[in-house]
């Protein structure tokens, strides 16, 4: 049942681009994630300590402090005031996010996107459909809720439950039962709903998403007139309504929501290059007049370009 | 998809009503189970220089840079099922104590001040305080000369003293914990040689007992 490795929204784009070019942003990503868990397990594993601490908190070479934007923002609704090598890290993050794209941490950082993604390819290959749709605004209300809930315990509320911490800190510092929840999470996203935790619920990612609203780096649908309306994009992409303003609308054509993961598989599916990862105040690229389309066969009429 | 979507105030208000619905609905179930799971167990203490418990579990990120710190591997980030609250940092004395280094790495490496990082000595540190709980098991109780608890003490002679007493008409000497100079590092507990310590180091508030007011409303 479970066949060729990749999805098929990139059938279309392997077949007109080759391998590489179709996976060219999800093997970087992958190796960021995997670098990014590396440094923080060099230390006890290995007695290496570029980084120490984890993704709450950490000290780079140190000297530079990280600490977790949105885990700052629970203390300090708990109660607690504010320290200034906290404060500092949790500047340096939000900055570091404010370029590189706000839920970049979601798909180029997070461990537990991979566990998601594993779930959604184990999904799709085993043809399991099963989708109880939720609302996307869930993990808003979710974040809601864990910065009222710090306020009235006065304890960092999320971090008793949250999956992503006991993920990062299973790997970083040993095996306990946090791995359960992670397990959950994979089950949550495989038999329950299509992207539940990531695209759903993660109230994570909710707080990067609000970051994302106003960073620079950007997917665009630069060449959109290039469209061939296969679809791939849609398919393939973890929260497919950022897409359709920016590739059918007649605006800009950033993709300006928060709600984008800056993941670059839009970019990977896209049988006629119509995406590049590029910044927030990119423009249509001219010249880009319906293209070539190599061993593409459009499912409706092309997409009316500029000049209708 | 033309044109900015238009709705109508009640349905605007009802949309409101339903998310903050939901959001509160969220936020106290979260509130109850953090509630429910923030009781530190009396076995777990902190590293030293922490703030009280309740300030502590609002500051703390639980980012392991203490336990990194840490050149003995006292500490360590809770588990689900451990003693203190899920990811943040405790010690197990009779496994492994503190060894009250001179310039406190753990407290000094804190980025959020859960840990006091001015802490100026470890002395004055306040992880607890050793409570020698079995008067019936103690060998020096017993009329013994153990004192095994009083010879491992890095506070010597200060934070346990040795002090002649009489039990049944026998002299013995028995081991005495001073409050104000133990630090509840644990070293004692770790060493004690019966089964299960019979010196144990207690959060301050559970070792002590203290001033208050007795039933009857007068001051103690």
């Amino acid at each position: 049942m479970i066949g060729r490795l990749d999805l098929d929204a990139r059938q279309q784009s392997v077949a007109a681009r080759g391998w590489w070019r179709s996976h060219k942003w999800w093997l970087l990503r992958r190796t960021s994630q995997i670098a990014a868990m590396a440094v923080f397990m060099l230390g006890p594993w290995a007695g290496i300590w570029l980084v120490r601490g984890n993704f709450a908190s950490s000290d780079v070479l140190g000297v530079l402090p990280l600490t977790d934007p949105y885990i700052l923002l629970q203390s300090l609704a708990a109660g607690h005031g504010l320290a200034l090598t906290a404060l500092v890290g949790a500047g340096l993050i939000v900055a570091l996010y404010l370029i590189a794209g706000g839920r970049a941490y979601c798909s180029w950082v997070c461990p537990v996107n991979v566990v998601t993604d594993s779930a959604h390819w184990l999904r799709e290959k085993t043809g399991l459909t099963r989708d109880r749709k939720l609302d996307r605004r869930t993990r808003v209300v979710i974040l809601a809720a864990t910065l009222l809930a710090a306020f009235l315990t006065g304890r960092i509320a999320w971090e008793f439950v949250n999956p992503v911490s006991m993920m990062q800190r299973g790997l970083i510092t040993g095996v306990g039962l946090g791995w359960g929840l992670v397990l959950a999470v994979f089950l949550l996203d495989l038999f329950v709903a299509r992207r539940a935790w990531c695209s759903h619920l993660c109230p994570v990612g909710a707080f990067y998403g609000v970051v994302g609203r106003a960073s620079l780096t950007r997917v665009a649908a630069t060449r959109r007139a290039a469209c061939t309306d296969c679809a791939a994009c849609f398919n393939i992409c973890p929260e497919p309504h950022v897409i359709a303003p920016a590739l059918k609308g007649k605006g800009s054509p950033v993709i300006r929501s928060g709600d984008c993961l800056n993941c670059g598989a839009c970019i990977d599916s896209c049988p006629v290059d119509v995406f590049r990862m590029t910044h927030r105040f990119a423009g249509v690229e001219e010249g880009a007049a319906p293209a070539r389309r190599r061993a593409v066969t459009p499912r409706r009429a092309p997409a009316a370009g500029p000049a209708r | 998809m033309a044109g900015p979507r238009r709705i109508t105030r009640r349905a605007a208000l009802g949309e409101v009503a339903r998310v903050g619905g939901a959001a509160c609905l969220a936020g106290l179930s979260l509130t109850a189970l953090v509630s429910m799971a923030s009781r530190a167990d009396a076995r777990a203490l902190r590293p030293p220089g922490a703030l009280p418990e309740d300030d502590f579990l609002s500051a703390c990120v639980r980012c392991g840079l203490c336990v990194e710190a840490c050149p003995y591997d006292t500490l360590s980030l809770a588990e689900w099922g451990d003693e203190a609250a899920v990811g943040t940092p405790f010690f197990t004395p009779r496994d492994v104590p503190c060894f009250m280094c001179k310039d406190v790495p753990c407290a000094r490496a804190c980025p959020t001040g859960a840990l006091d990082r001015e802490i100026p000595d470890i002395r004055q540190a306040d992880m607890g305080v050793a409570v020698l709980v079995g008067h019936e098991t103690c060998l020096n109780y017993k009329g013994l000369n153990c004192s095994i608890c009083h010879r491992v003490c890095p506070i010597r002679n200060e934070a346990i003293t040795l002090e002649k007493g009489e039990i049944n008409g026998r002299a013995v000497v028995l081991p005495v914990v001073h409050s104000d100079k133990c630090t509840g590092c644990g070293t004692c507990e770790k060493h004690c040689v019966t089964g299960h310590a019979s010196i144990r180091v207690l959060p301050r508030d559970l070792g002590l007992g203290g001033e208050g007011r007795n039933r009857a409303g007068r001051a103690t």
